[in-house]
């Protein structure tokens, strides 16, 4: 092929590449226009911007409430997904035992499975418990469905991780405690850092899981599905917008701190990878 | 190098509560799934297969089914036709601002799944965006009703929301193609195209596979969509789901139903598995 007809093909590449991005980001761009516009959601152009639905959405204290509710949901994940996560990938890396095949699926299943079946299947758990719905069958939902981040991820961290140092730990008679605290985990910091930050935002942002198991309080997802039910307000737009900016700063800052310790990110490539790696 | 006790330390913790919390559940649908609902609504707990009989022969059950599997399979395809080409555009022409144009595709991940389809809501709606849009520029004079509510715009909101799933697993496969593959191909007389569909394609398919059983898989079970945006003609099996667990109140049906789901589901993952093993395997 000539070297015109390539670049034509490029051209039409990065044509595509342009539309795809404006997919993307047309529904986001509306979002925040929108949470501007006086006349509220709908009509173009818009007109009469304001911040008056920013104003109206600080003075929501149910919607503030949700937020806290998902922040305090999303931080008792982390800890039970990490606190579960990490040894799960440590017994994957290191440990044999029988059906560990089986176990590592079962793990990694409520990654690539429909938020329904997990959210249901718990849901008949604590109805034959008889354990009453509320914000704590939520964490215990996010944190079991999220394991399978944090093992993920520490996962790929034991893969790079040069285990002469630990045996060398080892040798000089650190028991095995001590070899955890002060050489294995300070080497997956990055890995864990990730997994947690990608637990907080998942766990946020959950609602599929959460739908089922929702007590008497409501988080921010399903505070926004309520009211999406009687009806749309900018106030949605508003907080939303809110949030996006949040997780922008986040994952701005959390790259320069990977890229300063590591290469490229590649994390949500390794996640989605790995769910899909046999053994 | 790990001793015994070490081991048991970092497997029991984890195997005991995902047997607890995931396991266990997993069985306690299999079992509701062969419980009844008596005529006082309460749940009995008689072991039999009418739940599976009633999947099978009432026709709004697996009619919603195929219907939802033909919605996700759409919203499969046109993630891929979306997530390829972006993912080829980036592996091979986006030179030094190939990471800028990664962020890009990742960043939409971080708005809400449930604010984005609220997003396209107020974009089609009869008095959305997109409709007082036609008309300012006097493309239409009336609002066009059929952009929400309908199939269509189900089909939409989820391709708008797993391209960037689909696009992740084939960029990384596409990336760790060796340049030396590509450049071999073009210095024995291979021309772009021939390059492309005997060198990398093939080599891409354990991407592929990956991205689309992500996109078929989640998109089959989305329920919030089609609640959404749907409308009546756009219902899917998980939503049928939702009402049995929910007002109809009948959990066994739901769960003969969900536990289907989760079959088809372990079942597409098993094959796209095998397919990538195959695949991998006659390229060594």
């Amino acid at each position: 092929m000539s070297e015109t007809s390539t670049v034509q093909g490029s051209r039409w590449l990065l044509l595509h590449a342009a539309v795809v991005f404006a997919f993307l980001y047309l529904p986001i761009a509306v979002l925040i226009i929108y949470s501007f516009n006086g006349a509220g959601v709908g009509g173009f152009p818009p007109r009469d911007l304001t911040l008056n639905w920013y104003r109206t959405l600080l003075a929501d204290g149910a919607i503030w409430e949700s937020v806290g509710n998902s922040l305090l949901v999303a931080l008792a994940a982390v800890g039970i997904a990490l606190a579960l996560g990490i040894p799960a990938a440590l017994a994957l890396d290191r440990a044999q035992f029988p059906g560990k095949a089986f176990f590592r699926r079962l793990v990694l299943l409520p990654l690539i499975l429909p938020g329904i079946i997990t959210g249901l299947s718990l849901l008949m758990l604590f109805h034959t418990a008889q354990i009453k719905l509320s914000l704590l069958t939520i964490v215990l939902g996010h944190g079991t469905a999220l394991i399978s981040v944090a093992t993920t991820e520490v996962f790929a961290g034991l893969q790079k991780l040069d285990r002469a140092q630990e045996e060398a730990s080892l040798d000089l008679g650190a028991n095995y405690i001590q070899t955890f605290w002060r050489v294995t985990l300070p080497n997956l910091k990055l890995s864990i850092i990730g997994a947690a930050l990608l637990i907080l935002t998942l766990s946020m942002d959950e609602i599929a899981v959460s739908f089922f198991l929702i007590g008497r309080e409501n988080t921010l997802p399903l505070e926004i599905w309520a009211r999406l039910r009687r009806g749309i307000t900018p106030e949605i737009n508003a907080i939303s917008t809110i949030i996006f900016v949040f997780s922008l700063v986040a994952i701005v800052l959390w790259y320069r701190l990977r890229a300063r310790a590591q290469g490229a990110p590649e994390i949500a490539a390794e996640l989605v990878e790995t769910a899909f790696q046999g053994d | 190098m790990f001793s015994r006790a070490y081991r048991t330390a970092v497997t029991l913790p984890p195997l005991i509560w995902v047997t607890v919390f995931l396991l266990v559940p997993y069985l306690s649908m299999l079992c509701y799934s062969f419980w009844s609902v008596s005529a006082s609504q309460t749940i009995v707990h008689s072991w039999n297969f009418d739940n599976y009989r009633q999947l099978v022969t009432i026709p709004v059950y697996w009619q919603t089914l195929l219907r939802s599997m033909w919605i996700a399979a759409r919203v499969t395809l046109f993630s891929l036709l979306l997530g390829y080409p972006l993912a080829y555009f980036l592996s091979f022409h986006a030179g030094t601002r190939k990471d800028l144009y990664y962020q890009l595709v990742i960043i939409p991940l971080w708005v809400s799944y449930l604010v984005r389809a609220y997003a396209w809501k107020t974009i089609l709606g009869s008095d959305g965006v997109l409709n007082a849009l036609l008309q300012y520029v006097h493309l239409t004079q009336h609002p066009l009703d059929f952009l929400l509510y309908s199939p269509f715009a189900v089909v939409l909101t989820l391709t708008h929301i797993y391209t960037p799933f689909t696009f992740l697993p084939i960029y990384a496969s596409l990336e760790h193609i060796p340049q030396n593959l590509v450049e071999a191909s073009h210095d024995l007389g291979a021309s772009t195209f021939q390059t492309f569909w005997r060198v990398i394609f093939p080599l891409s398919v354990p991407g592929v596979l990956a991205g689309a059983t992500f996109a078929f898989v989640l998109s089959l079970g989305d329920f919030l969509a089609p609640l959404l945006l749907g409308g009546p003609s756009g219902i899917m099996i998980s939503n049928i789901v939702v009402s049995l667990f929910g007002a109809a109140y009948n959990w066994p049906l739901g769960a003969a139903i969900s536990l289907s789901m989760l079959v088809l589901v372990v079942g597409l993952l098993f094959v796209s598995e095998r397919l990538e093993k195959r695949n991998g395997a006659s390229h060594e």
